[in-house]
């Protein structure tokens, strides 16, 4: 199996990488660069659990090669606090009990930062259709909704 | 007995071809072990379940403008090999043009999932359940074919041949999904029923298409393009005939529903019966049709 040297930027810091042809994005970052916030769930693309985003756009790391990502921007669960402040989805799930084994979170929250990032003030609906990779076992769904709605109205931008 | 539920991916080798032509060169010479890849979202599957042990997977989304996405109002749309679905379900003249598209493409999955999903991919797989390949039949698709030969158009209406099965050979890379446009005054619809409301593949899956049509009988042609209820994603053909023919009221859409019923063919599997499948096509297929019915008007 072929072996390939990738240069990619992770929450802001370039790293160069060695990884064998079939290592996910998900393994790269749990097992090669320690970044275990991000989850392993179902390994098929239907939990959500492994979301990040790359280039801007969230996609399950599962089901995403690593030399896919020669020279991407990568954006972790880790990455989304910005100077010891969290990211206002982190600070609204807290605020709304929208965590309980909380292994769906970090995906939770990049699929909702992604959300935001490109529809800032959504509808419940809206919401709702962009969780709909993102599996909860707990089936906490309603503070999870609510918090998103709730951080929708604490960006920097919101009125 | 220890059971992985999630394995990882088997060995293979990862080829980032330059051009096309090296790309179909690298296909040609390694049939039945190398696999075009585009999103990966179906192939790391059936890969990580064992269905699939190719040695190499040619990633051929980067090469020569298979990442564009092109609408012309005199030819129609260009979708691009490599043109995610989210891309497809955003762009304006997706949603003008072709709203049938996009509501086949919105169906798909999650969004994470249609970051990486390609329409031309999906098609590619020719799975029945395919989502967005009634739409495209429906909408007369043809796919832009590069091979060791250069360039060719193939017609979709006679690509498929079985689950799985298409007329596409080693070195066979297609590079865009061709759209023509539309019809004045059309409509469309995809209505998927699946074992719960959103991101399942279908049960049923019943994409219609109708416009205004002074060649026909009726005034009209309707279309309906079947999923999951086949081998092949299935174009129920004696509904647009009928539909032609006879006057447009809803017992003609009744009848059509009948007909669509007796044109499928479906499977007992894991998401439901045949005689369920059959029935929900009868069922679904008049409430895609009213609902057509009901846009056509409404223009």
């Amino acid at each position: 199996m072929s072996f390939h040297r990738i240069g990619i930027t992770i929450n802001g810091e370039y790293e160069q990488v060695d990884i064998p042809s079939n290592l996910t994005l998900l393994q790269m970052l749990r097992d090669k660069l320690s970044l275990t916030g991000t989850k392993n769930g179902c390994n098929a693309g239907e939990c959500g659990a492994c979301t990040v985003l790359l280039n801007g756009e969230p996609v399950n790391s599962c089901m995403v090669l690593a030399v896919e990502c020669q020279g991407a921007d990568i954006v972790t669960v880790e990455g989304l606090a910005k100077d010891g402040v969290l990211d206002p989805v982190q600070q609204a799930i807290i605020d709304h009990g929208g965590v309980q084994c909380g292994f769906c979170t970090p995906g939770i929250l990049i699929s909702s930062r992604a959300l935001l990032d490109r529809n800032p003030e959504p509808t419940e609906d809206e919401i709702r259709e962009a969780l709909v990779g993102n599996l909860c076992r707990c089936t906490g769904y309603i503070r999870i909704v609510d918090a998103v709605k709730d951080a929708a109205a604490r960006q920097p931008w919101s009125g | 007995m220890t059971i992985n539920a999630h394995p990882e991916l088997p060995e293979f080798d990862y080829i980032r071809p330059a051009t096309l032509m090296e790309a179909s060169r690298f296909l040609a010479q390694h049939p039945g072990e190398s696999r075009p890849l585009l999103g990966g979202t179906d192939i790391f599957v059936r890969m990580r379940d064992g269905f699939w042990q190719d040695k190499y997977l040619v990633d051929v989304k980067n090469l020569d403008g298979t990442d564009e996405m092109h609408f012309d109002p005199a030819t129609g749309l260009t979708v691009g090999a490599g043109v995610n679905m989210n891309r497809v379900i955003a762009s304006p003249d997706v949603q003008v043009h072709y709203p049938l598209l996009a509501d086949a493409c919105r169906s798909v999955a999650s969004y994470q999932l249609r970051t990486r999903a390609t329409i031309v991919g999906n098609i590619c797989n020719a799975s029945p359940a395919g989502d967005t390949i009634g739409a495209c039949l429906l909408l007369d698709g043809a796919l832009k074919v590069h091979s060791l030969d250069g360039f060719r158009e193939e017609p979709l209406n006679t690509l498929f041949l079985g689950p799985g099965k298409t007329t596409l050979q080693p070195g066979d890379i297609v590079t865009a999904l061709k759209l023509p446009l539309p019809p004045a005054g059309s409509a469309g619809t995809y209505i998927k029923l699946g074992r719960n409301k959103w991101s399942d593949l279908s049960i049923v899956g019943v994409s219609a298409y109708g416009y205004p049509d002074a060649t026909a009988a009726s005034g009209y042609r309707f279309r309906i393009a079947l999923a999951s209820v086949a081998p092949i994603p299935l174009v129920a053909t004696a509904v647009e005939k009928y539909l032609a023919d006879h006057p447009i009221s809803p017992e003609a859409f009744q009848q059509a529903g009948l007909l669509a019923e007796e044109a499928c063919n479906p499977i007992d599997d894991v998401r439901g019966s045949a005689r369920y499948r059959r029935a929900m096509v009868r069922r679904l297929t008049v409430r895609a049709l009213l609902k057509v019915w009901d846009n056509i008007n409404r223009r």
